[in-house]
């Protein structure tokens, strides 16, 4: 039975986990192959690194970490922040991550996502979408820049348009609920759900399994994406799994063998 | 020695790091003597039916692949890899596959459910025994990432069924030929067994 998919989200600073989970037996919490491993071994279905460096100069540190997650971590798993260009997909791609998302740069350049599609498929595209709901409550506006800048476009539109330009996935991140641990935007989800025929990735919000159960159900997305609930160890992967199971909800508890 | 065939498919890396995770030897090669020479081969695949076989075609390699097939040694095609065993694909009407089992591949028909492609994980029914899934219980889940699927002309060469909608002939298996849909090499201990179940066999 296809499964909905949990996938806990790393932020990455100059090749190191900025937000790393506590456990007491790492060598070292900075790790992202150890970090990595420990996940998969949890029951993540798939992992996000998004690379948060600041300075451009330490840009190719990614690309090693990217090498050394792939060489030992055999689920799939997705890199984005600072992607910028097709030539980024590609090293970012040929260090072995299965898939790229892009956020600002499809922003100011949406061709960057049927170009990337075109070139390396649709699946391996992933566009982030930052969206926080506009004062008058009419809908919401999508901002660059990790939310810094409202760019004044209405995130359903910005969703179809990603979608009809070829973007294989789309991680939807409300700003709203991020951090309030208060739920996802199961509305907001729904209405992107609904809108286009490829997955959405549910992203912002997470506190407790009933969340989860309520963005599967309610917010209809195929993926829920959480940080630090899953880093800090407030709630286990599997523990949420057999959660989600026990409600009904299709999920893979069979990681190991 | 395994072959890993290496036409420029999308996946090639991350099955080499499965390998290479494993301790298990191979070479990546496009060159044909060293494909006959191999002791097995994998043809991995991501991408466009009509583009790989135009590589396969470019670099020569079609007909060596069939006739590493007649040798009876182990072969295994991965996601893409699959289908280019089988006559045609709905995603290139007119193009040829390598037609070493028959049938064909159809686009998976998009819902609200069920969206195209399929990425992401899901469970394996085994409608017949396969050295491939040794040590592996039905319902073991792994991951997909597809746009069409098999139906193959011969029922008895379905090795593993997945349900995504329409029910999926998710792996094959004929004589010393052996696919799969799904990529092993992407679904965790499960996939590194089947990877490790290929190199025993």
């Amino acid at each position: 039975m296809y499964t909905k998919r949990i996938i806990p989200c790393l932020d990455i600073n100059n090749g190191r986990v900025v937000k790393g989970v506590n456990f007491v037996n790492l060598v070292d919490a900075g790790d992202p192959v150890e970090q990595a491993i420990l996940y998969d071994r949890e029951g993540a279905d798939e992992l996000v690194f998004l690379d948060i460096t600041a300075s451009s100069d330490n840009r190719n540190t990614v690309v090693d970490m990217v090498e050394a997650v792939a060489s030992k971590l055999f689920i799939p798993f997705t890199v984005g922040g600072g992607i910028r260009t097709v030539d980024d997909f590609k090293k970012i791609l040929r260090a072995g991550a299965d898939k790229v998302a892009v956020n600002s740069a499809a922003i100011m350049n949406p061709q960057l996502i049927s170009e990337a599609a075109d070139k390396f498929g649709s699946q391996c595209v992933v566009v982030a979408i930052d969206a926080k709901r506009r004062a008058d409550g009419t809908g919401w506006n999508i901002y660059k820049n990790g939310g810094r800048v409202d760019m004044g476009i209405d995130a359903v539109e910005w969703a179809k348009k990603a979608y009809s330009l070829g973007a294989g996935e789309l991680l939807v991140t409300s700003m709203d609920h991020d951090g309030a641990k208060d739920g996802f935007d199961n509305e907001l989800n729904k209405i992107i759900s609904d809108s286009v025929n490829i997955p959405v990735i549910a992203s912002g919000g997470a506190g407790k399994p009933e969340d989860f159960y309520d963005a599967f159900t309610k917010g209809g997305a195929d993926a829920c994406l959480a940080a630090s609930l899953f880093h800090f160890k407030e709630l286990g992967i599997m523990e949420l799994k057999d959660y989600l199971h026990d409600k009904g909800i299709s999920v893979r508890r069979n990681a190991g063998l | 020695m395994i072959a890993i065939i290496d036409y420029g498919a999308g996946n090639i890396r991350s099955v080499e790091q499965a390998l290479n995770y494993l301790g298990i030897e191979y070479v990546l090669t496009s060159d044909a003597d060293v494909i006959m020479n191999a002791d097995r081969a994998i043809l991995p695949g991501v991408g466009n039916f009509k583009d790989a076989m135009d590589n396969l075609n470019r670099l020569n390699l079609i007909e060596p692949i069939k006739a590493f097939v007649k040798t009876g040694r182990p072969f295994l095609g991965i996601c893409l890899g699959l289908q280019l065993l089988f006559d045609e694909s709905e995603e290139s009407p007119g193009v040829k596959g390598l037609s070493l089992l028959k049938g064909k591949c159809f686009k998976i028909p998009a819902s609200k459910e069920f969206k195209v492609p399929q990425i992401g994980w899901n469970s394996l029914n085994f409608p017949k025994k396969c050295e491939l899934f040794k040590g592996i219980p039905e319902g073991a889940y792994v991951y997909f990432v597809h746009s069409y699927y098999l139906r193959a002309e011969d029922e008895s060469v379905v090795s593993a069924t997945t349900d995504y909608g329409v029910k999926i002939h998710a792996a094959v298996s004929d004589k010393n030929i052996y696919a799969c849909q799904f990529h092993p090499e992407k679904s965790s201990a499960v996939g590194l067994k089947i990877l490790e179940n290929f190199v025993n066999l």
